[in-house]
């Protein structure tokens, strides 16, 4: 059985904590780029990085007139752009991506190329009301400040995100950037394996948390007959306030394995490749669960309406308190990925295609 | 790094929750052991350290006092393999989505303070600022882990690490008010080749942060003729700017109210002057909020004063000092001592509180 392939030791987790530490913002993931970089290079036949700073890899197959299947994961995270300098050292700054306000207060943050450290402040509790405490600080009173020492140091444009640094503990990792950090590192298991009889695209994708900005363009170049898009979506997994009831709004769960998209705000996915992955996943015994039809969206997105449109599905590892400082998945979740979408890439062809939908 | 910040990274890496003060205790009991002739920790876990005077006979004794301890979280119950959180002094709820903290069970549990998603919260409407009881911490351990582990009434510390900002600058959990630890440091260290007619107890105090437990029992055990407390106090931030804020790394503050006897008051003044330290005079018209409030009223009452460090962003995990200010409390404290003779204790105070 092709199970034991599936190896999530050391080397992978060194891998997942680099992607997780690095900075990569969308508008500006060269870092998180570079990385995937020296790690593709010696595992696939050629790569290069497209016009909007998507990295776009291929493994060729043998098969002549073969499908072509796009694997899509995308760099980017979201985070803060300095936009005003304030009193010495300090900056208004905006969100990149959608992040809730309520998780900004008192955060380390790295400000620019050289990751300065510095926080968003709060104001002393002494300080405030009651009435003001029951209130959310909006996000332009918020500052963030390198200290007077800094003055200077940052400028107006530059990119900032939470300072969090990844840890595992048992099953559980913690860290930032883990929506997609772990698409990525997927996808870059994925090119460890030799091609079964598909042509294999992997498109590491930019600006995904700006509106899918990457996926299309990467989509259009690469022409695909179908596509897999690998994320991280919330698991709302915990209990309900005040209130016994059972939690029916959960979206997906920590530990039940890859949440298979049926439908969200931006996709249906093509009804063939769901069939296709549940079927791989109860033949081989992969735990699987699918993620609550209803809002938000992955790259698929965009993906599936390129061109003539791309037959596109979505499998996510299930993530907690995703946009936020410190997410938690699964490490349990991220294998049982992997162990899907190794017998996807292996297995796919045009005749997955030839079922009805 | 030069010494007093690496002892406050040290200092800002241990635990010291209000109430179970003994880690951060020992890292200062250590620092303070070659610098005093004598120490000891009291009946409820404060720290008093005695620098002995050189004069024979009775002598007036001075305590100068920093509270060692620091706000924090507690568990206040298990349910749904989560762990539901209170708090231990002053913690605008707000600020804990997204803390990293530790968690101090039947060993050291890392883990992260969230709220309930807003789909989840029923009885408030969605978007709103986070109370308590929508917040817990995710530890990643299974339910059994945790019942075996965890236990209710667990202190949990905040997990941020201290980091030099801008050379000069640090932030970190617990500077409130370790940064007034470390300013007694400096001082003892400035006073460590001088022969003092007063006898001197730096004390380390417990409990601030919830009653000023520590600040009470010390100052009744030593009954010194003279206390000066050392806190920290707000400094001027983004969005604050008010009387009660001081500018970040442009001098320490000398307290003035009620709380501050005014003898001493001008006695500061003139000896910052003298070494040309800068200083704000903070005004205190409803009491100083730190150790000096309780020493004041110990036994038949004592003369206090309280010198400030300005910081940024009190009572979270990311609070900000200027290292210059530190140095700076150290040296007004070492100048004030060192300038004590016999007769000051009488020649400050004869005219009573005037």
């Amino acid at each position: 059985m092709n199970e034991n392939r599936v190896k999530i030791s050391r080397p992978q987790l060194k891998l997942l904590e680099k992607l997780s530490n690095a900075v990569g913002v969308s508008g500006n993931e060269d870092e998180v780029r570079q990385i995937v970089i020296e790690e593709i290079r010696p595992l696939v036949d050629e790569y290069r990085v497209d016009r909007m700073g998507n990295l776009l890899a291929i493994k060729h197959t043998k098969t002549a007139d073969a499908a072509r299947v796009m694997f899509a994961a995308h760099m980017d995270e979201v985070g803060f752009m300095l936009v005003q300098a304030d009193t010495e050292g300090c900056y208004a700054f905006e969100a990149v991506g959608g992040i809730d306000e309520r998780q900004l207060l008192a955060k380390p943050v790295l400000v620019g190329k050289d990751h300065l450290p510095g926080v968003i402040g709060s104001k002393p509790v002494h300080l405030t009301s009651p009435a003001e405490r029951a209130k959310v600080t909006p996000l332009g009173q918020l500052r963030i400040d390198l200290s007077p020492g800094c003055a200077g140091k940052a400028s107006v444009g530059d990119y900032a995100t939470f300072a969090t640094r990844f840890w595992r503990s048992g099953d559980s990792l913690f860290g930032k950037a883990l929506d997609d950090r772990l698409g990525v590192a997927t996808l870059i298991e994925l090119a460890r394996l030799n091609p079964g009889t598909a042509e294999v695209l992997f498109a590491f994708t930019v600006q995904e948390e700006l509106g899918l900005r990457g996926a299309r363009v990467a989509a259009y170049d690469f022409e695909p007959d179908m596509a897999f898009v690998v994320d991280s979506t919330p698991a709302f997994d915990l209990p309900l306030d005040e209130s016994e009831d059972e939690n029916v709004l959960y979206n997906c769960r920590l530990g039940a394995g890859p949440a298979i998209y049926l439908a969200d705000a931006g996709t249906i996915s093509d009804p063939r490749l769901i069939q296709f992955l549940t079927r791989i996943a109860e033949d081989c015994g992969i735990p699987y669960q699918f993620r609550q039809p209803g809002g938000g969206g992955t790259d698929a997105g965009a993906i599936h309406i390129t061109r003539g449109g791309v037959p596109s599905v979505s499998v996510s590892v299930p993530g907690r308190y995703a946009h936020s400082p410190i997410l938690h998945a699964r490490l349990s979740d991220w294998k049982n990925t992997l162990a899907l979408l190794y017998q996807a890439l292996e297995k796919a062809d045009r005749s997955i295609l030839n079922a009805d939908r | 790094m030069n010494q007093i910040e690496s002892f406050l990274h040290e200092l800002l890496s241990a635990p010291g929750v209000a109430g179970f003060e003994g880690p951060v205790c020992e890292i200062i009991r250590k620092r303070w052991e070659p610098l005093t002739d004598e120490i000891h920790i009291s009946r409820v876990g404060s720290l008093h350290a005695l620098r002995r005077s050189s004069i024979p006979g009775k002598r007036p004794s001075l305590m100068i006092a920093a509270h060692m301890d620091a706000i924090g979280l507690m568990v206040k119950d298990i349910r749904d393999g989560l762990i539901w959180i209170t708090s231990m002094g002053g913690v605008d709820p707000r600020i804990l989505p997204g803390q990293l903290v530790t968690i101090h069970g039947a060993r050291e549990y890392t883990g992260v303070v969230q709220m309930l998603p807003d789909r989840l919260v029923k009885h408030q409407p969605a978007g709103g600022a986070p109370g308590y009881s929508q917040l817990f911490v995710d530890t990643g351990l299974s339910a059994n882990e945790i019942q075996a582990n965890i236990h209710i009434g667990d202190v949990i510390s905040f997990a941020s690490a201290p980091t030099t900002l801008g050379d000069k600058y640090l932030s970190g959990h617990s500077l409130d008010n370790r940064a007034s630890v470390a300013a007694l440091t400096v001082c003892l260290e400035e006073i460590k080749d001088y022969r003092l007619q007063w006898d001197l107890w730096a004390v380390a105090t417990v409990q601030e942060e919830v009653r000023t437990v520590g600040a009470h029992t010390s100052t009744f055990e030593l009954k010194p003729d003279v206390g000066i407390a050392v806190d920290v106090t707000f400094a001027q931030e983004p969005g604050l700017s008010t009387y009660e804020t001081f500018p970040l790394g442009k001098g320490v503050t000398i307290g003035s109210g009620g709380n501050i006897h005014p003898a001493l008051h001008r006695e500061l003044k003139d000896r910052a002057e003298e070494i040309d330290l800068p200083y704000s005079i903070e005004t205190m018209p409803k009491g100083s909020g730190t150790d000096a409030m309780a020493m004041q009223i110990s036994s038949a009452g004592v003369p206090t004063l309280v010198i400030g460090i300005p910081l940024r962003y009190m009572h979270t995990p990311y609070e900000m000092v200027a290292l210059k200010d530190i140095h700076r409390a150290g040296r007004l404290l070492a100048r004030f001592i060192t300038t004590l003779t016999s007769g000051s204790l009488e020649s400050l105070f004869k005219g009573g509180a005037a």
